[in-house]
């Protein structure tokens, strides 16, 4: 079995190798480029499945002995700092699910980007390298078994996604008139806005991965989740805390920037300027659940540091997560924008899953980012679809017309849609099955995750104080359940019920196969996906997944590695939120007609303008810290030429105004006055004396005798 | 005696320099293809050096002979893991000067290419002499030819006789400032050995002249580095400097300073140098923020560039200073120490062949355009792929990328500092995102994103003069290629350079405890 482990380098540096050969080589070839890639992606799926069979069959011996391999890498003072890959359980059940949903979307990609069609994208082969050097990225990251390693593939997504965001970025005005304007400013701001969010909670990590590294010594995962390491953290104290709480909550600093929680989660919405494939795989499915993962990964250090810290680093981790998974839901309730619900919606489902990291359950979390993965890959790539058969009845209704007045036509605009269910069946199906699965209905994926964090709170509550933190977290789990079903009841009597809205809904017609097959086969595991976890009281199959992963960190008492069983309250709750809130989001806006105010716009009045403008959080940011920045950077640059360098200047000047002075001293005072006058003196004093030379001897003999007599008198008198 | 590696590397420029002053002007392409092969004598000679250089080993390959007996002075020359890098950078960096020269560069060519020989004769004696007097004497060599290439060579729009001589001046001052502090040491200690004047620990019995004579060698070396205040040379010798001379300019003169610091300055002092370490780190950090958010505001490519340097050059002097500083942590002390002078070093090393890599990019553009404002500039990656490419590589290692050069030494300088001073340190990171912020909003944004469009190109572009493609010409991607291929190798696997240095930095903290 230790085949299969010994590949696992393969599966990250065969995509990276596919990049590298298309950026290369290969990029004037498209079907060749895309074939490589969708061909990297397939030998790394093969390899990390064989990697989760591996590590099924071994049971629970991995749990002692995770697979390992490492290398010294950074030789350091009087120490080498190791870097290696680890393989626990944990990483297997990432490693099921990141390649295939990579590898479904790379085939996807193909259609999307109309691969040998007319209107084929001509930065086609640039994309298919990106989304390659992305998966190595992702892959990396889930088989990394040092904080480092994590690190370096963390900011590698980080470059994708900036790239990816920023893939329509730039344009040549004269050549290429199939990005507008308006999206190049647009996809050019969200790339900046999300790689400098993001920095800043990259930056957070690096602190606390830096502070890690100089109080253990180490950054493999195995060495620092050792308890006497961890006792040594919780002992030793920086700022006045200690050392574990610190580096806790810095490394969920960085989890809330990559996750996309409050308060860095606005760069994700703005994301969604990239192409929706990408959308799916790494503002959804992947890169965005790495935040998530880093936290389960280190959870360790979580547990060390809330222990140390009377429970703080997790009820920070828990209230941040409830925060974001309501206020998230609330924003998609008044978008418009088709893809735009979907990103609110994954902001708010990330938020689930840091709330059940908070409270303890590690497992429920881990379960709800490999569902979620599923679903909302496919409702980001069903979105695609729609947008890509609207956009086909764009281009029909304008070929017909011979007019391309309708310019500000934006085919993301659900408003703009309706009745797509006729026109588009098997997006439509694979769709309804998203919804169900994201909004929890029985049996799909969604509810069994979700309900087991809910269920998770609940229990927690019942067994704590009446107003402990794990009520407020049922609370806002379970409201942000009722709102998640109604903004996607809008969403679905929107875009799939009542009439088309515009021409280009009418004229809209089904995506090719390459596009739907993948929509199906993850519409499948939406609606089984449930089955990795049931609860406990399931028999023979429930709570697999806790079996699986439970036992991954050392048990603790802050960890619920045990599963539950199914809680007929809380279930039945979400269940009559989640089947009431669809059908009444539905029932009101399928037909709803354009310039009509929509139904929540009419009941929230402000509160429905305070959410479509997202809280104004944008603007407050605008206001709070990019324009003081800038401004701050501008008053830099002044004192920087006004006072520093004029003060350089100034001394040079002054150097030379002394200068100038000290020749006109040098002139007029030494040489004029001095020199020349000592000269002059001399001369008008031998001019003066020459006047005795008169040459005439009465002169003479009269000084002569004038002296005598005056040398003889002073002899006489003396 | 030994096979005298360092002797030659050293004077080979300067016999090239001398057989060029033979060469008839008008033989314009022999002058420059003769140079170039000239330079690459010294380049596989630090090679061959670094090949055969003992981990560990300290001082290694010296060259040693009485120069002026009256005065007890030697010819004195030795590398260690701290120098091996430095040279290694000089002459590499030199030799793809020399080459992009060589395509254009077109007026009194003579001149320049002699110039350019006798300036890297000054830089690596810098980095390789082991007597103050000799040190000094490089030092004030490496000035001329600098001067000279600037006030020369510059652009007229960017007041070159004003830059060159502010840059002129400015080094002299410090210079001056550190000769007497020289002579100080020398009238106690009795030698101009750096080896072995900290071993009689210099005017030991004078403390007050010991604390005048550290803040007169500090002066020199950090007008070099340069420093937060005494930067402001630095962007007008940028901005007006040949794209060559940028380049050695930023990937190698800056380092002088740094050097100095730790071959100097930090071994004859450190007590002094742990006592005033929480006024140099703050120093350290206001370079790296001040700089940075200077940088922002900038316009001009080159102007942009240069303050990045003072940032970028703040985070090797975070990295000296903790260092030096008191040690507060459970940890064993000599390891978080060592690391951070790695760091520093290692910060010189990659500063040098990414900024200088920068340089070059910003001369594929000003060869073409005659400019370098920002706004002139837009939607560059949809015309000149290859250009993108390779800027944001260089760029994304300057910003400190993993993977890449800049991150390894950011890396280990942090490490360094949060083990030492903790507090200095969590407002360092400050400085990483700002240079996020500064490179991809300004430096990739204005120029490569957006659109692109005819007008605009052609009113800067003007083919005439243009001969070489659109895109990155042959020349400048070959000169880009062995920069890139270090900023990856650093960022992927640093060992066999961290090897070399580590041994060096940890033997020369341990001989300081």
């Amino acid at each position: 079995m230790d085949f299969f482990f010994n590949l696992a380098p393969l599966a990250i540096l065969v995509p990276l190798l596919m990049f590298a050969a298309i950026i290369l080589f290969t990029h004037p070839n498209n079907r060749l480029s895309s074939s490589l890639a969708i061909g990297g992606i397939a030998f790394s799926t093969i390899i990390s499945w064989g990697i989760v069979l591996a590590t099924i069959l071994s049971g629970e011996h991995i749990w002692e002995e995770t697979w390992q391999i490492s290398i010294p890498w950074l030789p350091a003072g009087t120490s080498v700092l190791w870097i290696g890959l680890e393989v626990d359980s944990l990483t297997a059940a990432m490693l099921f699910m990141v390649p295939f949903v990579c590898m479904l979307i790379f085939i996807y990609s193909q259609g999307y980007m109309n691969l040998g069609k007319p209107n084929q994208d001509p930065r086609y082969s640039r994309f298919f390298a990106y989304i390659s050097l992305f998966a190595a990225g992702m892959i990396g990251l889930v088989l990394s078994g040092s904080l480092l390693l994590l690190f370096i593939f963390w900011e590698l997504m980080g470059l994708c996604s900036y790239l990816l965001i920023g893939f329509w970025s730039f344009r040549d005005r004269d050549t290429e008139d199939h990005i507008d304007e308006a999206q190049v400013k647009r996809a050019r701001a969200a790339a900046l806005k999300a790689f400098l969010t993001t920095r800043i909670g990259d930056v957070l990590l690096f602190s606390g991965m830096v502070l890690l590294w100089a109080y253990t010594g180490t950054l493999n995962f195995s060495e620092i989740f050792q308890p006497e390491v961890l006792e040594h953290l919780a002992e030793i104290t920086i700022w006045g805390l200690p050392a574990a709480t610190v580096i806790a909550l810095l490394v969920f600093g960085g989890a809330v920037g990559k996750s996309a929680q409050f308060p860095l989660h606005v760069w994700l919405p703005d994301a969604m300027e990239g192409p929706t494939p990408v959308s799916a795989l790494i503002h959804a499915a992947t890169m965005v659940a790495a935040g998530v993962y880093l936290v389960a990964r280190t959870y360790p250090l979580f547990v060390a540091g809330s222990v140390a810290g009377d429970g703080s680093v997790l009820a920070v981790v828990a209230v941040i997560g409830a925060i974001t998974a309501f206020f998230g839901a609330t924003i998609g309730l008044a978008q418009n924008d088709i893809k735009r619900v979907l990103a609110y919606s994954t902001i708010s489902q990330l938020g689930y899953m840091m709330m059940a990291l908070g409270i303890g359950a590690y497992v429920a979390a881990v379960f709800h980012l490999l569902t979620h993965a599923f679903f909302k890959a496919l409702l980001f790539l069903g979105s695609g679809s729609v947008i890509h058969g609207v956009e086909h009845g764009h281009h029909e209704i304008a070929h017909h017309s011979d007019h391309h007045g309708d310019d500000d036509f934006n085919p993301n605009d659900m408003k703009t849609m309706g009745g797509l269910r006729h026109r588009m069946p098997r997006t439509f199906w694979t769709y309804i099955i998203g919804t169900l699965a994201l909004v929890g209905w029985l049996p799909f994926a969604g509810f069994w995750s979700k309900d087991e964090i809910l269920g998770e709170a609940f229990h927690l509550w019942r067994e704590g104080g009446t107003f402990s933190l794990p009520l407020w977290v049922w609370l806002a789990g379970t409201l942000g359940a009722l709102i998640t079903a109604l903004y996607m009841g809008r969403q679905i009597g929107l875009v799939f019920w009542g009439e088309p809205r515009h021409g280009a809904a009418e004229h809209a017609h089904e995506s090719p196969h390459s596009m739907t097959t993948p929509l199906i086969v993850l519409a499948i595991f939406a609606v089984i996906g449930g089955l990795a976890n049931l609860p406990s009281n399931v028999p023979l199959v429930g709570g697999e997944l806790h079996h699986f992963i439970g036992e991954v960190h050392e048990v603790s008492e802050v960890v619920h590695s045990e599963a539950l069983a199914l809680n007929a309250i809380v279930a039945g709750l979400s269940t009559v939120l989640a089947v009431g809130g669809l059908i009444f989001g539905w029932a009101i806006y399928r037909n709803y007609r354009v310039g009509e105010v929509e139904p929540f716009q009419r009941w929230l009045g402000p509160v429905f303008t305070l959410l479509k403008n997202k809280y104004y959080v944008d603007e407050l940011y605008r206001a709070v810290f990019i324009r003081p920045t800038v401004w701050l950077a501008d008053i830099s640059f002044r004192f920087d030429t006004g006072v520093i360098d004029y003060l350089v200047n100034l001394v040079g000047r002054v150097t030379r105004v002394v200068a100038d002075f000290g020749g006109v001293f040098d002139a007029k005072v030494i040489d004029s006055t001095l020199v020349d006058g000592t000269g002059k003196v001399t001369n008008s004093f031998g001019g003066w004396l020459r006047q005795t030379q008169t040459g005439r001897v009465q002169n003479y003999v009269l000084v002569i005798a004038v002296t005598v007599l005056l040398l003889l008198g002073l002899y006489l008198y003396l | 005696m030994n096979f005298p590696f360092l002797t030659l590397i050293i004077f080979i420029p300067l016999v090239g320099a001398i057989i060029i002053a033979l060469i008839p002007r008008n033989r314009e392409r022999e002058i420059k293809w003769f140079s170039v092969i000239v330079s690459l004598f010294p380049l596989v000679l630090s090679i061959v050096v670094w090949v055969l250089f003992k981990v560990g080993g300290g001082m290694q390959f010296v060259d040693e002979a009485l120069w002026i007996p009256t005065l007890d002075v030697y010819y004195r020359v030795g590398v260690d893991g701290i120098s091996v890098p430095m040279v290694f950078l000089t002459t590499l960096l030199t030799t793809l000067s020399l080459f992009y020269s060589a395509y254009t560069i077109k007026v009194r060519v003579k001149e320049f290419f002699a110039l350019f020989l006798l300036l890297e004769m000054g830089m690596i004696g810098v980095f390789l002499a082991l007597d103050l007097v000799l040190f000094y004497f490089f030092w004030e060599i490496g000035l001329v030819p600098m001067f000279l290439l600037i006030g020369i060579w510059g652009q007229p729009k960017d007041r070159p006789q004003y830059s060159a001589i502010k840059f002129f001046l400015y080094t002299l001052v410090g210079s001056v400032a550190m000769l007497l502090a020289f002579i100080g040491i020398y009238l106690t200690s009795g030698t101009w050995n750096i080896l072995e004047i900290p071993l009689v620990g210099p005017l030991a019995d004078n403390p007050a002249l010991a604390v005048a004579a550290f803040w007169a060698i500090f002066l020199a070396f950090a007008i070099k580095v340069p420093m937060w205040p005494f930067h402001t040379w630095l962007p007008d010798a940028h901005t007006a400097a040949p794209t060559a001379g940028s380049v050695i300019l930023a990937g190698v003169l800056l380092k002088l300073g740094g050097y100095g610091f730790i071959r100097i300055l930090l071994p004859f002092f450190p007590v002094l140098f742990k006592q005033f370490a929480p006024f140099i780190g703050i120093i350290a950090l206001i370079s790296m923020i001040y700089g940075a958010l200077v940088s922002m505001a900038q316009w001009d490519l080159k102007r942009l560039i240069a303050y990045s340097s003072v940032s970028h050059m703040g985070f090797f002097t975070l990295g000296l200073v903790a260092a030096s500083a008191t040690l507060n942590t459970a940890e064993p002390v000599l390891n978080s120490r060592a690391i951070a002078l790695d760091g520093a070093v290692l910060q010189m090393f990659n500063h040098g062949i990414i900024t200088g890599g920068l340089f070059f990019l910003v001369g594929v553009i000003y060869e073409r355009t005659h400019t370098c404002d920002l706004k002139a500039f837009g939607g560059l990656s949809a015309k000149l792929p290859v250009y993108y490419g390779v800027m944001l590589m260089t760029a994304l290692a300057s910003l400190g990328l993993p993977g890449l050069a800049g991150f390894i030494s950011e890396f280990m300088v942090f490490r360094g500092a949060f083990a030492i001073m903790p507090t200095y340190a969590i407002i360092g990171v400050i400085a990483i995102v700002l240079g996020a912020a500064y490179i991809l909003w300004k430096i990739i944004q204005y120029i490569f994103l957006g659109e692109f469009s005819k007008e605009k190109w052609s009113a800067i572009f003007d083919p005439e003069h243009w001969h070489f493609s659109l895109d990155m010409a042959r020349f400048e991607i070959v000169t880009m290629v062995p920069l890139l291929f270090f900023m990856l190798l650093v960022g992927i696997y640093p060992a066999p350079i961290l090897n070399v240095i580590n041994a060096a930095s940890t033997a020369l903290l341990s001989g300081l405890l």
